[in-house]
């Protein structure tokens, strides 16, 4: 079954066979108690694959009960408060139980892979980060048959203070944020671990897949403005029950303080979201476009300055507060600095395809929409960053279109690029090309009917988180023609699902390296064996397995062909 | 470029103006930077589709040049990019002025609309110091409007109004904006951006409707999450002419006075029972 026993049943001349003497070793687990015990990272990553895809389809399911309730003026179908719940169980799902998550599990699942390591550094510790995401999506979900929260993922104060918001959805949302928090610190410091000590020999910071940069950015960003949120949640839970008063004015307290710390945690949060997503790009462009990535340093040295910038851009959330001009100018200014690394990123991964010989599979489709929906966020960004005109934007469907077009538009389709592109290396089959591509266009063109014309629904005037508004406003065109889209838009996400389920046990055999791609998780089998590797070549570029390939078609010994598995009795 | 502030042709897909000049300005900054946005937009989108359509593979083509970079052409796109935002904030320091600092009232405004010196840190100040002040209120969910520097009902009971704020035309109204319970945003998109009432802080927004929107009234909504009724948290500005509010204000205030000594008997005439 997997290698070890192959390499174990190949003679091995005159050098005697050292003997090792296990102690107390257990017999593994078979079935599900295999995967409630498991500490390997594949196995781990498809526990977070599959977890954070269901809970991508709850939150998809409340953004298409909010839709059919905004469809028209004046609708019925859900309360007030409802609506409310629904609205703040979506953002909270799709932030901190599918975004934030999935890229962790893509993490676990090629981190080692991609820098030829055995498994992540703490394999144990990665169970636990697992377990404590699991549980806090849980503990979360409960509350629907008690008190859902209703107060929006931000959970603003006082309006989350205990005599706005009794009963327990509040506090629900409060330790959901306290374990998957514990889940992303203990992941994100294994993942730091992981990268910066168990690189294949050879693998210098230069030659380290794109995708790996992004993580190891992720998992720092994760330990930098964690802390914050989890001082910020406590510090309100504590308010709640004890009445310690830092956000309530009428005990000397300031609400104001809760914006700034979730804020703190929250917009660095947006670049966790999304940088791993552009490392995911980073991968599939040159690939498919059969070119190196263009500037790859610049493409690492961005990730870092966005992470870096990221940290000092917190309060262009917070320009219609009471807060002095010259602290909105500040952030003003540092937002558009973002603007930069950004740009350059967008033009590396241009000028990775400009004459490349680009080969259409779905992975590119995706990574095109990617490009495509990403620099309309970019540039609704920088507008929104322009604080007078903030001032008129705020609040409103406008940032709804645009974070949607950064998350959904950007990260999102990113990672369906991923799922397409490194779906083959996990279960061994491909998927479907056909539906994998009607799937696409399904997604594209819903994505783009629902959430352009919320710009417009925005400048004219429609706040954000309302759950209903008159037929006079002028907003019931832009609407309908919303909730349309987003039901184009599931359809599309639905085909993936059913394209999904159905290549793990009828896909076509993918074979190791199905794309002819650059990086090391393609030089061992689909799927990987339990070891990851018996050999790991030297590495000589940031593209180690074009170097084999070229190798092997000198007719030399290739530096690591005998770490391909071998086939009993050769 | 064909900006102005009544290009009302493109007001779906620019802010709402055309109710005070600090609306119709950021429209105009919006506007700006829009189109500065859609070059790069088209630029990119071009670049995107030009390479979909230039550079597919073809069967037995040449494998392609493998550049790895190109460190001229990187260093020009980020200077580029760089120049791009320092022109966006230079005219947004420009504009901003304009959008942030009241101008004094007209003429043609409301006469004696006094100048209450404002002591906090952060409050507007036309340059006459004359202005029209209101107190906003915020509370779930409802808007409350005090006039503070007209004549009061009694000494420190100045007089009110809810949901619906009457103002002068051509006269500069000084919005102090506060919420008793949870955060309110106070915004009429025809009249300017939002500003937040927040509990325990002061906030400020102006406006200043032209003489030509006399008996018109301005429609907008609560922007801050607050509750189950933050939907139906509406609000109004109705523009009169400043002889017209004069007459609606006196009107106002004997209305709340009556009524409160209506109160008044009555509550002596629940005690006496």
């Amino acid at each position: 079954m997997t290698t070890t026993e192959y390499v174990a049943e190949r003679p091995i001349a005159a050098v005697p066979r050292p003997e090792v003497v296990l102690h107390g070793l257990r017999e593994r687990p078979r079935g599900w108690l295999e995967w409630l015990t498991t500490t390997d990272h594949k196995k781990i990553g498809i526990l977070y694959l599959y977890s954070t895809f269901i809970f991508f389809l709850i939150g998809g399911v409340e953004a298409l009960m909010m839709r059919l309730q905004l469809a028209v003026p004046t609708n019925t179908l859900l309360t007030p408060k409802a609506y409310n719940a629904v609205m703040t169980m979506h953002g909270t799902t799709m932030v901190f139980l599918f975004v934030v998550p999935v890229l962790a599990g893509f993490g676990n699942y090629f981190v080692p892979l991609m820098i030829g390591a055995r498994d992540m550094a703490f394999p144990r510790l990665n169970a636990l980060s697992f377990w404590l995401l699991f549980f806090g999506g849980i503990v979360f979900y409960v509350s629907v048959f008690f008190h859902p929260p209703t107060a929006g993922w931000t959970m603003y104060t006082p309006l989350t203070e205990e005599a706005f918001s009794p009963g327990g959805g509040v506090d629900a949302w409060i330790f959901l944020i306290h374990l998957t928090g514990l889940s992303s610190l203990v992941g994100a410091v294994n993942f730091v671990a992981t990268i910066h000590n168990m690189r294949a020999k050879g693998m210098g910071w230069a030659r380290m897949p794109l995708f790996v940069w992004s993580i190891l950015i992720y998992s720092y960003l994760l330990i930098l403005a964690l802390p914050a949120v989890a001082a910020g949640v406590t510090m309100l839970l504590t308010d709640r029950h004890l009445d310690t008063g830092f956000f309530n004015p009428a005990n000397g307290g300031d609400p104001l303080l809760w914006q700034h710390l979730f804020w703190f945690f929250g917009h660095p949060e947006v670049y966790i979201m999304v940088l791993p997503a552009f490392g995911m790009i980073s991968e599939v462009i040159p690939v498919f476009s059969r070119k190196p990535i263009f500037g790859y340093k610049a493409i690492a040295a961005s990730t870092a300055a966005i992470a870096f910038l990221g940290m000092l851009v917190w309060a262009h959330h917070m320009f219609t507060t009471p807060t002095a001009t010259v602290v909105l100018a500040f952030f003003m200014l540092s937002s558009f600095t973002i603007g930069v690394p950004t740009g350059i990123k967008i033009f590396n991964w241009l000028a990775t395809m400009w004459r490349g010989s680009l080969v259409f599979k779905t992975p590119l489709y995706f990574a095109c929409g990617f490009l495509a929906q990403f620099v309309i966020g970019g540039i609704s960004g920088i507008m929104l960053a322009v604080f007078p005109v903030d001032w008129q934007l705020h609040d409103t469907y406008f940032v709804v279109a645009h974070f949607h077009y950064t998350l959904f538009g950007g990260a999102i389709f990113g990672l369906f690029a991923g799922l397409y592109y490194w779906f083959p290396k996990m279960s061994g089959r491909l998927m479907n090309e056909t539906l994998g591509k009607i799937s696409f266009w399904l997604m594209f063109i819903g994505f783009n009917t629902t959430f352009l014309v919320q710009h417009a629904a925005g400048t004219s005037g429609m706040p954000r988180r309302i759950y209903t508004y008159y037929s006079t406003s002028g907003w019931e065109g832009y609407n309908l023609v919303s909730t349309i889209g987003a039901f184009i838009l599931a359809t599309g996400v639905l085909l993936t699902v059913i394209n999904l389920i159905r290549s793990i046990k009828h896909g076509q055999k993918a074979g190791n390296d199905p794309w002819k791609a650059n990086t090391l998780e393609w030089f061992t089998t689909s799927p990987p064996p339990e070891n990851n590797f018996d050999v790991v070549p030297r590495i000589r570029s940031a593209e180690p397995m074009k170097d084999i390939r070229r190798d092997v078609a000198a007719g030399g010994r290739a530096a690591g062909s005998v770490a391909q598995p071998v086939a009993p009795g050769t | 470029m064909l900006i102005g502030p009544s290009a009302a042709l493109a007001d779906w897909i620019s802010p709402e103006s055309g109710g005070s000049p600090n609306a119709d300005k950021v429209d105009t900054l919006y506007t700006i930077v829009l189109c500065m946005g859609i070059v790069i937009f088209v630029l990119v989108e071009g670049l995107l589709l030009y390479s979909i359509f230039k550079f597919r593979a073809r069967r037995r083509g040449p494998q392609p040049a493998q550049v790895h970079g190109n460190t001229r052409l990187e260093v020009g796109w980020t200077v580029a990019a760089a120049v791009i935002v320092l022109v966006i904030a230079g005219i947004t320091f420009a504009f901003l002025g304009g959008i942030k600092n009241p101008p004094s009232s007209s003429p043609t405004g409301l006469q004696g609309a006094s100048g209450v010196q404002l002591a906090t840190v952060g409050a507007l100040k036309t340059p006459s110091g004359k202005a029209l002040h209101i107190d906003v209120n915020g509370q779930q969910y409802i808007w409350r409007y005090d006039y503070v520097d007209q004549p009061r009902l009694t000494e420190n009971r100045p007089v009110y109004a809810y949901y619906r704020m009457v103002v002068p035309t051509d006269t500069t109204v000084i919005l102090k904006l506060n919420a008793s319970d949870v955060i309110h945003s106070w915004w009429i998109p025809r009249l300017g951006g939002k500003a937040d009432a927040t509990p325990g802080h002061d906030n400020y927004t102006w406006f200043k409707i032209p003489g030509k929107y006399a008996g018109q009234i301005f429609k907008g909504q609560c922007a801050e999450l607050c509750g189950e009724g933050h939907a139906d948290m509406r609000a109004e500005v109705q523009a009169l002419p400043p002889d017209q509010f004069k007459a609606w204000f006196e009107r106002q205030r004997n209305d709340l006075l009556a009524s409160q000594k209506a109160l008044a008997a009555q509550r002596k005439a629940g005690v006496g029972q």
